[in-house]
Formats: C-alpha cells, structure tokens, sequence
C-alpha cells in the first residue's frame, strides 16, 4: 500500500464526515435520529469529527418506545451530558395516549411498528428537513439499493423508483416544502466496519453489547430478554442464560444471543466467525421477504 | 488495507447476477440466514443447483418483473482487500442507473458471453466506462462452458474488444475467460482451462492498481462548513471544513480561494483531536488560514501554483437522467462538489448513439441519452477537466421544479 492510500476506516470516516458536513451545508434544520445503538453512536463520533470545536449543527432525537433496554436509556443520558448537544424525545407512549398508534395486543405485540408514526409527528412538529440515520447497505436488501440522500414524502415514504441518481460524491438535497431526506452516512459501512471503528476510536457502548448474565425465555425459537412488555405467561419458562445483544431495539423485539465476548476483541472474533445475519436477530424483518421495503415504504427508516 | 469499488456492466443475460453471487459465495461473504433464505427458494438452476443470482435480486418490484432496476450496492472482504460492488443493471433503458454506479468505481468488468461475441452493449457498456472515466477494465469472457472452454474462441474475441478498445482509448484492459455458473476462474483457478495462465478474477481484483492521488499539481479542497464556534475562549477560531477531492495540501502552502481569487496561507490542518502536516485526497479535515478572508460554503481552495479553469461558459458530455426532455430555454441548477447555481444548457453540439459509437445531430435530449453540449451558468465554476481529475470535473444537473437531479455532467473544456 502507497503511504498515501487511505486504509478502509479513514476512507468510510471522511466518506461520512463528508456526507455530516453536506447536511449541515444543504439543510435549513435537520436531526441525528440517535437510538442507543452502535451504528448511531457512531454517528455521534463521526460528528464530532465533522464539527466540533463548534457545536453540532442539529440536534439529536430519540423515539423512546418505552421498552427499550434500561441500559439503552442510561447511556444516552450520559453520552448527551458530555457532549453538551440538545436532545429531543419522540414518545411513542404520548402517540397511543392520542390515539394516533394503537398498542398491538397478543403475545408478540411489539411497538416497534408504532415508532414510525412517533417519528413522523416529531418530524413535522419541529419541522425537520433531514434526518440522519446509521441504516448500512450491508444490512438488507432494500438498503442496499437506497440512496445515501433519501428523499422522502411528506408522508414519510420511500418510493424505489423514484429514487434520485446519486454520482460522484455530489449529494442532491433539494427538497419541496413538506418533504424530508433520510441520509445515511454509514451507508457503505459493513458491521464489521462499525466495530473496527469502535475498537480503534475507543467509544464506549451501552452494556447489553457485551456478554451478560440475563433472564431469558425462548420466544420462537430465538432468545428474548425477560422484561414486563413482553406479555409472558406460564408458557413462558425463564431461564438463566449468558447473552449479549448484537443490535439494540425494543426489549420486544430484539433476539439475545448466547455468547461469552466481554470484550471488543472478542466480539469483533465473534462476529467475523459468525454465519448469522445481524438482521437475522430482528424479529421484525421475519415477517416476509420484503419486510423492510414494505416498512420503508410506509416511513420507517 | 485498502477498498477496491467497482462495477459490474452486463445483462442478465450475460450472467452478471451469477458472476457476482459467485464472487460472494466462493469468498464465504453469504451468511447463514441468506443462504437458508436462497435454499428455501424455489429458484434452482437446470442441474439443480442454487441460482447464485438471487443474491444480487433486490426489490419485490424487481423480483416481480424478474429485473433489476436500481443499482445495489454489495460488500465483501478478502484478506487482502475489502470490495464494494455496484452492480447496474445492463439495458439500455437503464444507462443512467449504470452512469450512476460507475461514477464512484476504480474499476469496470465488463461481461460479454462466448457464445456471442462483442456486440452492440458491449460497445455501449464501454463507451459509458470512456466516458466515466473509469481506469482500468477488466473484460470477463463468460460461459466459457458453453464453448467447450475453447481457447480459440476466447482470443477471438480478446481481439475483437481490442479494436473497440483502441476505438474508445481504454488503456488499461484485462481479459479472463470464466464461466461464472460453474465458478472457473473467478476465485479458484479453472482446471478446465490450463492454456490460461493469467490471474483469476478474484486475484487480479485482489491487485488491481487503486490510483494514488496526491500530487500538489491539482490541489482542490470544496469548502463545505465554516466552523466557528464563537464561544470565550475560541473567539477567533474559524476552520474550514472540506473533504480534499484532488491532490495534497501542506501547511504553508500558498493557497487561492476560488472564484474570488484571493490568497492566503495554510497555517493549520486537523480534525477533532489530530493535526496534519500534510493531507490528501479522500481526507476530510479542517483547514485554517493565515488571513482573514470572507470564504463560504462553495469556495474552493486551491495550490495557487496550479489553479484550475474558471468559467461560466463550459463545453461538457451530459448524460440525461429524465423522463422529462431537457428543455434548452428553462434555467437549471448546477451542482458542482458544494457548489450551486443557476444554468442553462446553451447548445446541443451532437449527441452519440451509444450503441454504434457514432455522433448524431439531433437537438433533442431524451432520457439515458449522451452528447456533447454548452452549458452557461450564473457563477463562474472552478473546474478541471473531468477525464484528468474527475473530482472536480464532474457535476450534476437539477430541475429546480421537480428537485430531481436531471443530468450528470463531465466538465471537458473552458469555451473562450
């Protein structure tokens, strides 16, 4: 390698900075979608990569279910205290309480679905022109084919065929009143990426990332933290389990897997030997093969 | 290590979709829960094997209609290197989706099928790749299988492309012979072609030169965001924030702000917690100036010892990206790195049928449509030559109607 080649992580970091910076430049008010998870944790390093010693040009927001993982809360807490950046909460609880969502019922009701319409009310509330995302290309098939600036309807929708042409580094955000840009700076991120990112810029993570003890139910077929929302019965047998989280969702919704990586090194060895999709622990693309387009469709991101 | 992009041009019927799931299964990038999903599918090919194509299917709108349509964009790691593929659909009704994925790619392979020889989308897949600008090509001689994997056969054809590559000056071309179903010479050497003695695919993308660039000659760095954070104790901090598209910067370099032509001196290069000496291209960072000069988002600094054209009337090739015809007396927006103003194309020199290869004159511009045309825009732009530095030589077109980005273009020359 030519000393002056980028090694992977510098040219994944300046693609995303590049892409921070763009938002900032383009936008009139946009947002960082944060959820607790790694891939948005790590948009919160790249910003301050992109901005700082200034302020970052946009705030950060959160659709809090009301089921996530207390570990998930706590660490957001925290991180917003030291970086001294603003944060905005979208409850999805404050949607059913307007009866704008209404809760699933069942065993499986999950308010995964709900955050959607959470999310939309909190764009048009503080009228927001972007909103910028940790989703990667590598994730899924639909992503794979989304632009890094996409552009969506004022009902939140992406249409695959409409889609912009996205050449060179140059990012068209131009956009109707109404309207609104999902971008995606870790677009061309693998997870792998996300970790050696992590590792090498020491960023620390919520908990549930690491090796744990936990108790657990076997929800069909696939580990599930024990937590109140998830509707248990007798059926439901807790057992004691060694577990981490390979992404962070609701508690309803997010597969554990039994692992002993406590620490980085050991999880980045875990997931280069693992044969198992990331998304393949989402419970909510099981639904169907198109599951995320058809979600994307309907706002999600 | 280092990341190789590129792109793949062909059709399914060249077998495009098999050549890239064979790249992905034979170098373990399928996981577990993808390859359930591609055994649980009824989707066999004639010997009963998996169809590796259904790994490159995306959307349901795609899969209905049995097509692509979109670029996908797909990741996968050796050792030695990590890849990004674009995979474009090969129609012709689908040229722009390939402008689009080439225009980020180091490299092309081209497909052409044994059977049939270089016919005429090879001759537009080239072209698109002369024109992108893409460096090197790779041309991959597929269902060699079907020809009894003949070597006669194979450099038949290796001397017909030689022609269209003369034609269209592409410099740097290899030939494979493959056959992408049976998985000869795309990761594992193929026993069934011991008289080729060059790199399988895999190797040779595994090697394939990725250009440097960091030659002073054509320092460019688009402003992006000034950083100014106002507060106490940084009072007097302003940085410029950027991504360098072209070339090197060193602390103390002499540099021009364009288009306002002033000069200063590079006095600091960092980004959060690091300081540079020098930067380069690709390198995101923020950079300070000795002097205090009004600079904004669209400036673009540069080495004052090699500046670029500054114009407002431009001669380009246009790739048109819309349903809608280009309407020559309807003002534009041109978006040129973070650059935006006000255009109008102001001639259609000629435009080429990109199948022959041929010019032709006909003013109007349809979708997927190329040629050469004027354009005039309301600030002048700091620009290169796209097929010397296609950073800073590559711009887009938006209809401030409809917001949708309506051409691609590559910038060839200042018009006196």
């Amino acid at each position: 390698m030519s000393k002056h080649n980028l090694d992977y992580l510098d040219e994944l970091e300046a693609e995303a900075i590049h892409i921070l910076r763009e938002v900032a430049g383009q936008f009139e008010k946009p947002a960082l979608l944060f959820s607790g998870g790694k891939d948005s944790i790590t948009l919160v390093r790249l910003a301050e990569k992109a901005f700082r010693p200034g302020k970052f040009p946009f705030p950060l927001v959160h659709i809090d279910t009301g089921h996530n993982f207390p570990e998930t809360i706590q660490y957001r807490d925290e991180m917003v205290a030291r970086l001294g950046e603003k944060l905005i909460i979208g409850h999805v609880q404050d949607s059913i309480d307007q009866g704008k969502a209404i809760e699933q019922k069942g065993k499986n009701a999950s308010r995964n679905a709900l955050q959607t319409v959470t999310l939309l009310d909190t764009i048009a509330q503080h009228q927001f022109d972007a909103c910028i995302g940790g989703a990667r290309r590598d994730e899924e098939k639909a992503r794979a084919k989304e632009r890094i600036f996409s552009v969506r309807d004022e009902f939140g929708q992406w249409d695959p065929k409409r889609q912009r042409p996205e050449l060179w580094n140059i990012y068209n955000g131009k956009i109707h009143k109404g309207e609104n840009v999902r971008v995606f700076p870790i677009s061309n991120w693998t997870e792998l990426d996300v970790w050696n990112y992590i590792r090498r810029e020491n960023i620390a993570l919520p908990s549930i990332y690491f090796a744990h003890e936990r108790d657990c139910i076997t929800r069909n077929g696939q580990l599930m933290a024990a937590a109140e929302f998830l509707n248990m019965d007798e059926e439901d047998v807790i057992t004691r389990r060694n577990v981490r989280f390979r992404t962070v969702g609701d508690m309803t919704c997010t597969a554990a897997v039994e692992s002993d990586a406590y620490l980085i090194d050991d999880i980045i060895d875990e997931i280069s030997a693992s044969k198992i999709s990331e998304r393949g622990a989402r419970m909510d693309d099981k639904v169907s093969e198109a599951a995320m387009e058809d979600r994307k469709k309907g706002g999600y991101f | 290590m280092e990341i190789l992009k590129f792109i793949t041009a062909g059709s399914v019927d060249d077998g495009k979709s098999t050549l890239i799931g064979r790249l992905l299964y034979d170098t373990d990038a399928i996981l577990a829960d993808q390859l359930e999903a591609l055994h649980r599918s009824n989707r066999k090919n004639d010997d009963g094997s998996i169809d590796l194509a259904i790994l490159t299917d995306g959307l349901k709108a795609e899969r209905e209609q049995g097509i692509t349509i979109d670029v996908a964009y797909k990741y996968f790691q050796t050792e030695k290197r990590k890849f990004i593929i674009a995979d474009a659909p090969g129609h012709i009704q689908y040229t722009r989706n390939m402008v689009t994925g080439a225009s980020n790619a180091n490299l092309a392979i081209i497909l052409i099928d044994a059977r049939k020889g270089v016919v005429e989308q090879t001759n537009r897949h080239s072209f698109l790749v002369s024109l992108l600008a893409l460096p090197q090509v790779v041309v991959c001689i597929n269902k060699m299988d079907m020809v009894d994997y003949d070597e006669a056969t194979f450099n038949q054809i290796v001397d017909q492309y030689k022609v269209l590559a003369a034609k269209l000056n592409l410099q740097n071309v290899t030939y494979i012979p493959v056959s992408a179903l049976k998985g000869d010479n795309i990761v594992n050497q193929s026993a069934n072609m011991t008289w080729y003695d060059g790199k399988n695919l895999l190797e040779h993308l595994e090697t394939a030169e990725i250009p440097v660039d960091d030659s002073a000659a054509h320092a460019r760095f688009p402003v992006q965001w000034v950083v100014r954070p106002q507060t106490e104790e940084l009072h007097d901090y302003r940085g410029y924030a950027g991504r360098i598209s072209s070339g090197a910067f060193k602390v103390n370099d002499q540099v021009t702000v364009l288009p306002s032509g002033f000069s200063s001196t590079i006095t600091k290069i960092e980004l959060l917690d690091k300081e540079f000496n020098e930067a380069f291209a690709g390198q995101s960072v923020t950079i300070h100036l000795q002097d205090e000069i009004d600079i904004s988002r669209g400036d673009v600094l540069v080495n004052s010892l090699a500046k670029p054209e500054v114009s407002q009337l431009i001669e380009a090739d246009l790739c048109w990206m819309d349903t809608r015809v280009l309407d020559t007396s309807l003002t534009y927006l041109i978006q040129h790195n973070s650059k935006v103003t006000r255009c109008r194309i102001q001639e259609v020199l000629y435009k080429f049928n990109i199948n022959t290869l041929d010019k032709v004159y006909e003013e109007e511009f349809k979708l997927n449509d190329i040629g050469r045309i004027i354009i005039k825009t309301a600030d002048p732009l700091a620009f290169d030559v796209y097929q010397n530095n296609k950073a800073n030589g590559g711009a887009i077109i938006i209809d401030s109607r409809t917001n949708v980005t309506v051409g691609a273009l590559m910038l060839r020359a200042a018009v006196e």
